[in-house]
């Protein structure tokens, strides 16, 4: 204590520096849990699900970092999960019709219908099909949407492009593309032959869709993927197209593209995208987490402005706080209350889920695409 | 001292070897394997079944696209090596050293850029309403279909292997016996005459060569069929892709794989073969 200036001043020196060290040490175990590494949480989707205009206020909010894997298609879903170990995908998101395989195949985890903000929802998708077995939930709807008439407005009137019946106009040759999807493209044709349940038709049926297809292919301009058809639509290169929807007019029109689709007289065909939790994933609750934030209102009026494609939400407040944040949005895609809207289309009968082939193999249905697109 | 050869040798092919053995000869195999497996359910089982090449063998889309992407890549290869050459022969001859030295790089330059953005590139020339049909616009022509055609297909196959072609061309040009051409002319010997009687003859080698490369590429390519042809006709690249995207038959795609490695095996052996004709006397 009777220490002289320099000895003050070595141990306030050497106590500043311990002090120092002690607090740089401590740094780290005092703020740990401020700067902790986020939680990987893998996600299987159709492209933009993953992206930041969709999960970066869940992200920051949770401490998150989605790992996204994107597919092209049902088929490659089910190959991308079959060909990995259990509990590589914590969330999957499924279009309807491959949910039943999901679970058959056990891929996918049972989930607590009261988890969920159901009674937010439309009644329409309360127990959508193929998402329940018996009473068991496997998979909650996030968003729907409808195919039919893509065509580009310089060159088609909307009342020109309200039946299928367009594609084979003579003006259009080579001039007509195709999503390079069978199920949305053969189950068009099958709504324009008058088949009630497009997927669900006898061997003669099936032969009168596919007569009907094949004449239709000196028409066809090229066979596209989901960048193709981007692309094709919004050089003017393809003047109408099958086999998609809104889905991907809606992000053209948006960015001033002269691009629409209709549903035309014959009807339209409904797509939905639903998640699931994946079988043995480590992170169920944060997986959980995640649908009921995207189910939630506000999720739900983000999903529909998703920058990658916009679609319909089956959540009725959804619209609400939609209507709210874009009305012009919300009046482009259809879900204002109280007007004549999406939900119209569908309790009105006009519009068919899109299915898989129910009296045929999937397989038979792809051989015959294939063969249409070499003939 | 042969003993120390043999090792020395040894040494300097193992990389190889093992190169060959871990990316081209086990993979092989596992393809062959793979062709008799099954799926159900979206999930391969092994097993040995020949249903695959029954199935793929019976079908007649398999025997329509192996045609075309038989007729597409050897008119590629054709249409390739004629346009080469005298872009390869002039540099060969009628440059200095120095200004064949910017050639060559000039043409070493596309390898840079992505293939895929290359052939993007072309849609914009091609399209209905792009650069080519807007000029051709200008003198009251067209507007005329240049994208999703077969012709744009074959533009996309030169975008990839022209380069190639020129520069395989010319490195066996370059080595052609200059006192061969100079006796040609002096036997009163014309310009054209010398190159079909002495210039290609002395080169075939490297022109047969650089040819089959044209054909390997274009036989294989997925890019241009899709994005410059798109998709029609389809070709055996697309039809793998359509295997694989429709219940995840990959021992499918495997049978279709396997049939191109065969048919690319037998055109190089006969290329080859007709390259060094008559050499070994």
């Amino acid at each position: 204590m009777t220490q002289d200036e320099r000895g003050r001043h070595l141990s306030m020196s050497r106590r500043t520096a311990l002090s120092l060290g002690a607090a740089a040490l401590a740094t780290p175990m005092l703020s740990r849990r401020a700067f902790a590494a986020p939680t990987q949480l893998t996600m299987l989707a159709w492209y933009g699900h993953a992206e930041p205009d969709i999960v970066a206020e869940f992200e920051a909010e949770n401490n998150v970092k989605f790992v996204p894997k994107y597919y092209t298609g049902g088929d490659n879903m089910l190959g991308l999960i079959s060909q990995s170990p259990p509990g590589t995908f914590d969330v999957i998101l499924s279009d309807a019709e491959y949910v039943q395989q999901l679970n058959a195949a056990g891929y996918i985890e049972a989930l607590d219908p009261a988890d969920y903000p159901f009674d937010e929802f439309f009644p329409e998708f309360h127990r959508f099909p193929g998402h329940w077995d018996g009473d068991t939930l496997y998979s909650v709807i996030t968003r729907f949407g409808f195919l039919g008439v893509a065509y580009n407005t310089d060159a088609l009137t909307e009342a020109q492009a309200s039946t299928y019946d367009v594609f084979w106009d003579p003006a259009l040759q080579s001039k007509v593309g195709h999503f390079d999807w069978h199920l949305p493209n053969l189950g068009q044709i099958s709504l324009l032959n008058g088949n009630a349940s497009p997927y669900d038709i006898d061997a003669a049926a099936w032969d009168g869709v596919k007569e009907k297809t094949m004449s239709l292919r000196r028409q066809i301009g090229g066979f596209f993927d989901y960048g193709g058809t981007f692309s094709s639509l919004n050089n003017g290169q393809m003047l109408a197209f099958a086999g998609i929807g809104d889905w991907i007019t809606g992000t053209l029109e948006k960015n001033g593209a002269k691009v629409r689709s209709v549903i035309p007289e014959q009807g339209g065909l409904q797509f939905t995208e639903s998640f699931s939790i994946g079988k043995g994933s480590s992170k169920a609750e944060l997986a959980k987490k995640w649908i009921q934030y995207i189910t939630s209102a506000k999720g739900q009026a983000k999903s529909a402005q998703m920058a990658a494609y916009p679609c319909l939400i089956p959540n009725e407040k959804g619209w609400d706080v939609l209507n709210a944040e874009n009305p012009q949005e919300a009046a482009r895609q259809g879900m204002v209350p109280g007007q004549s809207n999406a939900m119209d289309m569908i309790r009105s009968g006009r519009i068919k889920y899109r299915q898989l082939p129910v009296q045929q193999s999937l397989e038979e249905w792809n051989d015959f695409w294939s063969d249409y697109k070499s003939a | 001292m042969r003993r120390h050869i043999s090792l020395y040798g040894l040494t300097f092919s193992l990389p190889l070897l093992i190169w060959q053995l871990l990316f081209f000869v086990f993979p092989l195999f596992f393809l062959i394997a793979l062709s008799f497996w099954t799926v159900r359910n979206f999930r391969m089982e092994p097993g040995f079944d020949t249903v695959n090449w029954v199935t793929m063998y019976g079908r007649p889309i398999f025997w329509q696209a192996y045609g075309t992407t038989l007729a597409l890549a050897a008119a590629a290869a054709v249409l390739t090596s004629a346009l080469a050459f005298p872009c390869a022969y002039a540099i060969a001859f009628k440059l200095s050293p120095a200004v064949q030295r910017w050639a060559v790089f000039l043409m070493v330059i596309p390898f840079f850029t992505s293939y895929l953005v290359r052939v993007y590139s072309w849609q914009v020339f091609l399209s209905d309403a792009g650069i080519i049909n807007v000029m051709l616009g200008w003198l009251g022509l067209g507007p005329f279909r240049l994208l999703n055609t077969v012709g744009a297909t074959m533009i996309g196959y030169l975008t990839l292997s022209l380069p190639l072609v020129i520069l395989l061309q010319l490195f066996s040009l370059i080595f052609v016996d200059r006192t061969l051409i100079e006796a040609a002319h002096n036997m009163r010997c014309g310009r054209l005459r010398t190159v079909f009687a002495v210039v290609i003859p002395s080169a075939r080698v490297g022109l047969v060569i650089a040819a089959l490369f044209s054909f390997i590429l274009c036989f294989g390519d997925f890019v241009s069929p899709i994005y410059l042809g798109g998709g029609d006709p389809t070709t055996l690249s697309i039809l793998i892709t359509d295997t694989t995207k429709s219940g995840q038959q990959w021992p499918r795609a495997a049978v279709i794989a396997l049939t191109m490695i065969a048919t690319l095996l037998v055109i190089a052996f006969l290329s080859v073969r007709f390259a060094y004709k008559g050499r070994e006397k």
